[in-house]
């Protein structure tokens, strides 16, 4: 009988170390996977170079990339651009959140003030919105403003519309439940809409912090000559292919980091929610 | 499962002497408009129902239980007649409640209807942060529920990693955190299995018996009808009137296997003749 139990013991403890174990293979996969993977492409990228013997101006191999990243680094110009585009796609993204969440909550709750207004909002978003940067610029001039008002109208399209998915996801039961506890309005606000919409709002948000980046690159692209996305342009011009990738690689590093610290909101905020579970 | 033995839990919610939770129903009827569409909820009900009563609301589909339930619980008022809490009207001349007397109701909704942002202690005591009770309390009582409930290990789960019986038990102990003298459920069994069933209807009885609150529950079922309630009130529909009410004569605490017996069986059928199945 006691050998028993010590077996049943033992066996139990050998698949708690397993578990554990699996738990923390898991847990760092993808410290090991994405490292290995970012390798494996540099790898086929040099390879392919090598093998058809493609010319440095069409693609540059990775370590002239990487030579030219670390040069522009140490240059103070390179982290004024990149203050400028920063600039641009963190505060675009704020007001566009703002308006996004502002308009969302109103359409959501008032029908007829969605009825008015969507035909307005739809044909903002169905207009190529990058045919309206040059009105920008002839507007608000070749500063951040003109790139920033392009963050706005191409990232508070998805926080709006997640919003009002948000406001409507309340369901009557839950509206009267805060009826029947005669809570007042901000309890409300506080205990019912805010949690509620809060997955929703974050979707959008996410979505927005992609189209974020996209909107000031596209901004300086057209009306440029500071930040990122002008360089872009500038050492294309100058046939510094080398340095043109050095800079998008200086972007999309911006960009991912951007993505990942907005995305790892939905963790701390709406833990509750099965959005939150995913890895 | 039955509720926790209650010698260990301190009763705060044991009502005072002169028994509160009085409901009275005069010539109430609730007339939608919708769309030009014109339907009857409820017509002409006249129901007074006494202090820790336990009268259940039985009926078709659509003739107007949940209307007059939601009546009851301030959530819509009748279009004629007049509805009263303890002697009070609950609705104004123009339609909205009396703050004071709609604090007397709790309720409960079909399929428990959580948050599923709290926690099973937070939503127990959602009513009491309306209330402003500070939060030392607001814990304490929702552990005193939750373990009537018998939820105690479970205070600080969220609602979904609960099974459906647990969470309307949850339900419940919220609807009765800020002891009201009245409990209103609308099918609140429905969605459980039957098995389950039978023992939220074992909890809800004993639940019943320590607190007498007056409850008005509507079902579907007779056989939950006939074992829980004092009195059943039969609805007929289109429109919705009241057809019979029908007394329940059996002792308290009624065991499962009443549901057996001869005399329960009568009921039944008679039930069953009534509503015409
Ligand atoms: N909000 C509403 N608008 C218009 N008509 C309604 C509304 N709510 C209920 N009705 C109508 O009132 C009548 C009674 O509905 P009610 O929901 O009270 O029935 P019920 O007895 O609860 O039915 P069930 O057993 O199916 O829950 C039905 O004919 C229904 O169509
Ligand atoms: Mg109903």
């Amino acid at each position: 009988m006691t050998s028993s139990e010590l077996s049943t013991e033992a066996v139990l403890d050998a698949e708690r170390r397993r578990h554990s174990l699996l738990a923390i293979a898991d847990r760092y996969l993808t410290w090991v996977t994405t490292p290995l993977l970012i390798l494996a492409f540099i790898g086929l990228w040099k390879l392919y170079i090598v093998v058809f013997n493609v010319s440095p101006f069409m693609l540059p191999p990775p370590e002239a990339v990487g030579k030219s990243l670390l040069e522009l680094m140490s240059q103070p110009f390179f982290w004024n651009y990149f203050r400028i585009t920063v600039t641009e796609i963190v505060s675009g993204f704020a007001i566009a959140v703002v308006i996004g969440a502002v308009l969302g909550v109103l359409l959501g709750k008032l029908k007829l003030f969605e009825r008015i207004a969507s035909p307005f909002i739809v044909a903002s978003q169905v207009t190529p919105k990058v045919a309206l940067m040059p009105l920008f610029l002839l507007w608000m001039g070749f500063g951040m403003q003109s790139k920033i008002a392009m963050v706005v109208l191409l990232s508070f399209f998805p926080v709006m519309k997640s919003t009002i998915l948000g406001v409507r996801s309340i369901s009557p039961e839950q509206r009267d439940l805060f009826t029947v506890i005669q809570a007042p309005g901000w309890k409300r606000v506080w205990s019912l809409d805010i949690p509620a919409v809060l997955p929703y709002l974050l979707t959008g948000v996410e979505t927005a912090s992609v189209l974020a980046v996209t909107g000031a690159i596209v901004g300086e692209y057209l009306g440029g000559n500071e930040g990122l996305g002008a360089m872009v342009v500038m050492t294309l011009n100058a046939m510094r292919v080398d340095q043109m990738f050095a800079t998008i690689v200086a972007l999309a590093c911006f960009g991912f980091i951007f993505y990942a610290l907005i995305a790892s909101i939905r963790k701390v905020a709406v833990p509750w929610h099965d959005s939150a579970q995913q890895p | 499962m039955t509720v926790a033995p209650m010698a260990d839990v301190p009763d705060p919610t044991r009502p005072s002497p002169a028994l509160s939770g009085s409901i009275q129903i005069e010539n109430v009827t609730k007339v939608y408009q919708s769309r030009g569409q014109r339907t009857v909820g409820v017509e002409n009900i006249n129901l007074a129902i006494e202090p820790g009563e336990f009268v259940v609301l039985i009926g078709r589909s659509g003739c107007g239980k949940s209307t007059l339930l939601r009546t009851l619980a301030g959530l819509q008022p009748p279009t004629t007649g007049r509805i009263r809490i303890n002697e009070k009207s609950l609705y104004q001349d123009d339609g909205r409640i009396v703050p004071r007397v709609i604090g007397d109701l709790g309720f409960v909704f079909q399929d428990a209807n959580l948050l599923p942002w709290r926690s099973v202690w937070k939503n127990i005591a959602l009513p009491l942060e309306v209330q402003k009770v500070p939060k030392e309390k607001r814990r304490l009582r929702a552990e005193q529920l939750a373990e009537l409930a018998g939820l105690k290990e479970f205070l600080d789960h969220l609602p979904k990693a609960l099974s459906g019986g647990m969470r309307q038990r949850v339900a419940i102990m919220r609807a009765l955190a800020a002891e009201p003298s009245i409990l209103l459920m609308d099918e609140p069994f429905s969605a459980l299995d039957a098995i389950t069933r039978d023992e939220l209807n074992l909890a809800l009885q004993d639940i019943w018996l320590r607190y007498r609150k007056t409850v008005v529950l509507v079902t579907h079922s007779i056989t939950e009808a006939a074992f829980l309630a004092d009195r059943i009130v039969l609805l007929s529909p289109h429109p919705g009137r009241v057809q019979r009410i029908i007394p329940v004569p059996f002792e308290r605490p009624r065991p499962l296997s009443i549901t057996k017996s001869v005399e329960f069986q009568a009921l039944v059928s008679e039930l069953r003749v009534e509503l015409g199945e």
